[in-house]
C-alpha cells in the first residue's frame, strides 16, 4: 500500500490544466507544419500558417492557445495499491482545476446548472472525471480541456451489425459534414466503436488523447483510421475557408460489444487537441 | 492574396454594402464583444420595450468571450466563437442597426435574409488563432452585463484586426465558394 496526499493531486492537476492550454502538443504542431506544405488551397495554407504562428505566440508568451479553455475532462488511472489521504479525491481534483484556471488566467466556462439558471461557477469546476482502477501503486492523470466549438459538433449513432464498415464511415462523414467549419478545422477526430452507448462516447474521447503520430495497433483499425482521414479530407471543408486539410488525423478506439449492436461515437476536436499527463 | 481593405468603425451601411464575400479586411476602431448570454439578455431587453445597454447602430459585434488578461496586457486570448449559436438572436440585433458581425462558422438563412435587408456583413476571424488575434486588441473595457464574466459586453479598441468577409450584404457565401473546388466526395 502506498499513500498519496490528495494535495499532490491538486497541485499536479493545476499545472496540467495550464500546460495543456498554453502549449500545443508536439505531434499536432508537426502535423500543422507539414499540412502547410500539403494543403492545396492557398487560402487554406494561409489559415494554417496563422494557426502555427498562434501556437508559437502561445508557447513563447505563456498564453492560452485558444480563448475557449474548455470544460476540464480528466482521466485518472488509479493503482489499486494506492491509498489517498488528506481529503476527498474528487474535491482535490476540482481544487486543482480551480487553481489552474485561476492562476493560469484561463477562461471560466462552466455553468452550474445546464437548463434554467446557467450561472457561471467562476472557477471552471466541476471537472468531468473518469476514474479507472488498475494494478499497481501509481496514479496516472490525464487532463484534456475540451472546447465546445468542437464538442457541440460531435455525434453518436447506434448502428446495427449489418451496417458494417460502410455504416461506420457514413456516420463519421455525416458528423464531419454537419460540423463544417464550426469546430475550427484542421481538426483531430476521435472515433469510438463498440461497447454500449456511453462506452463508445468515452472511447471517442479517449481516442483524442492518443498521439496523432500513433496508429491503432490493430491493423484493420489502423487501415480504417487512414481511410477515414482520406475520406474527411475530400469534403472540401479544409482549414475553415476551404481546402484539403479538414482533419490532421482520425484516431479510432474500439471495445467488445453486444451481438446486436455497433455503437459509433465521433468526438471532434479543434486543432488545439489539448492534453497533458503525469504519473504520480 | 489580394490587397487587404482597411475598415474603420463605425461602419456605415453604404460602406458595408461595398464589401464582397472573400474580401480580406483589417478593422480598426471600437468593436463590441457579445456572445450567447449577452445576446439572450439583449433580446429580453428589447422584448420588454427597453433600450439596449449599448447603441449598436453602425457598429460591429465580435462573438467573443476572452480569457482573463494577464497583468500588463489589455486582454487575454481572444479568438472568435461559433456564430451559429447567436442565430436565434441576430436578426433582432441587426434590426437595431448592427452593421457587422465577426465570428466563425455558418449562419442560418434568417440571419442572411436580415443581413440583406439591412446591409449587414458577416466576417470570419481564424478560429483557434486566439493568441495571434489578441495582438490587434489594444484595449478591453466592460460596458454592460459584468456579472456574465467572459460573456460581458465590452468595447474593444482594435488596430488592424484581421478578418475576411464570408457573407456579404447580398448573401454571397465565401465558405461555400471556398470549399467547392476541393469537394471530392
Amino acid at each position: 500500500m502506498r499513500s498519496i496526499n490528495v494535495e499532490e493531486v491538486t497541485q499536479a492537476i493545476a499545472k496540467l490544466c495550464i500546460n495543456a492550454c498554453y502549449y500545443l502538443s508536439e505531434d499536432v504542431y508537426e502535423a500543422l507544419v507539414k499540412a502547410k506544405e500539403t494543403e492545396e488551397s492557398p487560402l487554406g495554407r494561409d489559415v494554417i500558417d496563422q494557426i502555427v504562428q498562434n501556437a508559437d505566440i502561445a508557447r513563447n508568451e505563456d498564453r492560452p492557445i485558444c480563448q475557449d479553455t474548455g470544460m476540464t475532462v480528466i482521466f485518472m488511472e488509479i493503482g489499486q495499491d494506492v491509498h489517498f489521504e488528506g481529503g476527498n479525491l474528487e474535491d482535490a481534483v476540482n481544487a486543482g482545476v480551480a487553481k489552474g484556471y485561476t492562476e493560469g488566467y484561463l477562461r471560466k466556462s462552466v455553468v452550474a446548472e445546464p437548463l434554467f439558471d446557467r450561472k457561471n461557477t467562476t472557477n471552471n469546476t466541476p471537472a468531468v472525471l473518469h476514474t479507472y482502477i488498475v494494478p499497481g501503486d501509481k496514479v496516472k492523470i490525464k487532463v484534456a480541456p475540451k472546447g465546445f466549438g468542437s464538442e457541440n459538433k460531435s455525434g453518436l449513432k447506434m448502428l446495427v451489425p449489418a451496417d458494417g464498415v460502410e455504416g461506420v464511415k457514413k456516420v463519421v462523414l455525416d458528423v464531419v459534414k454537419h460540423a463544417g467549419m464550426n469546430p475550427c478545422p484542421p481538426t483531430v477526430i476521435g472515433v469510438g466503436i463498440g461497447g454500449t452507448m456511453e462506452k463508445s462516447a468515452i472511447l471517442a474521447k479517449k481516442a483524442l488523447l492518443r498521439s496523432i503520430k500513433v496508429r491503432n495497433p490493430h491493423p484493420e483499425y489502423a487501415k480504417l483510421e487512414q481511410e477515414l482521414l482520406e475520406m474527411v479530407n475530400k469534403t472540401g471543408i479544409g482549414p475553415q475557408l476551404g481546402g484539403t486539410t479538414t482533419a490532421l488525423a482520425v484516431n479510432v478506439e474500439w471495445y467488445p460489444t453486444h451481438i446486436a449492436g455497433l455503437p459509433v461515437a465521433v468526438n471532434i476536436n479543434c486543432h488545439a487537441t489539448r492534453h497533458a499527463e503525469i504519473e504520480l | 492574396m489580394a490587397e487587404k481593405i482597411r475598415i474603420t468603425t463605425p461602419l456605415t451601411e453604404e460602406a458595408a454594402r461595398k464589401l464582397k464575400a472573400g474580401d480580406s479586411v483589417l478593422i480598426s476602431g471600437i468593436i463590441y464583444s457579445a456572445r450567447d448570454a449577452a445576446h439572450k439578455r439583449m433580446v429580453e431587453t428589447l422584448d420588454r420595450g427597453e433600450k439596449l445597454p449599448v447603441d449598436l447602430t453602425n457598429q460591429i459585434v465580435y462573438y467573443l468571450g476572452p480569457t482573463p488578461a494577464k497583468p500588463g496586457n489589455p486582454i487575454g486570448s481572444a479568438g472568435p466563437t461559433t456564430a451559429g449559436r447567436m442565430d436565434a438572436y441576430a436578426p433582432r440585433i441587426i434590426e437595431q442597426g448592427l452593421q457587422g458581425m465577426i465570428g466563425k462558422g455558418s449562419r442560418a438563412p434568417e440571419v442572411v435574409e436580415s443581413m440583406k435587408k439591412h446591409g449587414a456583413v458577416y466576417f470570419a476571424a481564424v478560429g483557434g488563432a486566439a493568441a495571434l488575434i489578441a495582438k490587434s486588441v489594444k484595449k478591453y473595457e466592460v460596458l454592460a452585463y459584468a456579472d456574465l464574466g467572459p460573456e460581458a459586453i465590452a468595447a474593444l479598441t482594435v488596430e488592424d484586426f484581421p478578418a475576411i468577409v464570408v457573407i456579404d450584404s447580398e448573401g454571397n457565401n465565401f465558405y461555400e465558394e471556398g470549399q467547392k473546388p476541393y469537394r471530392r466526395i
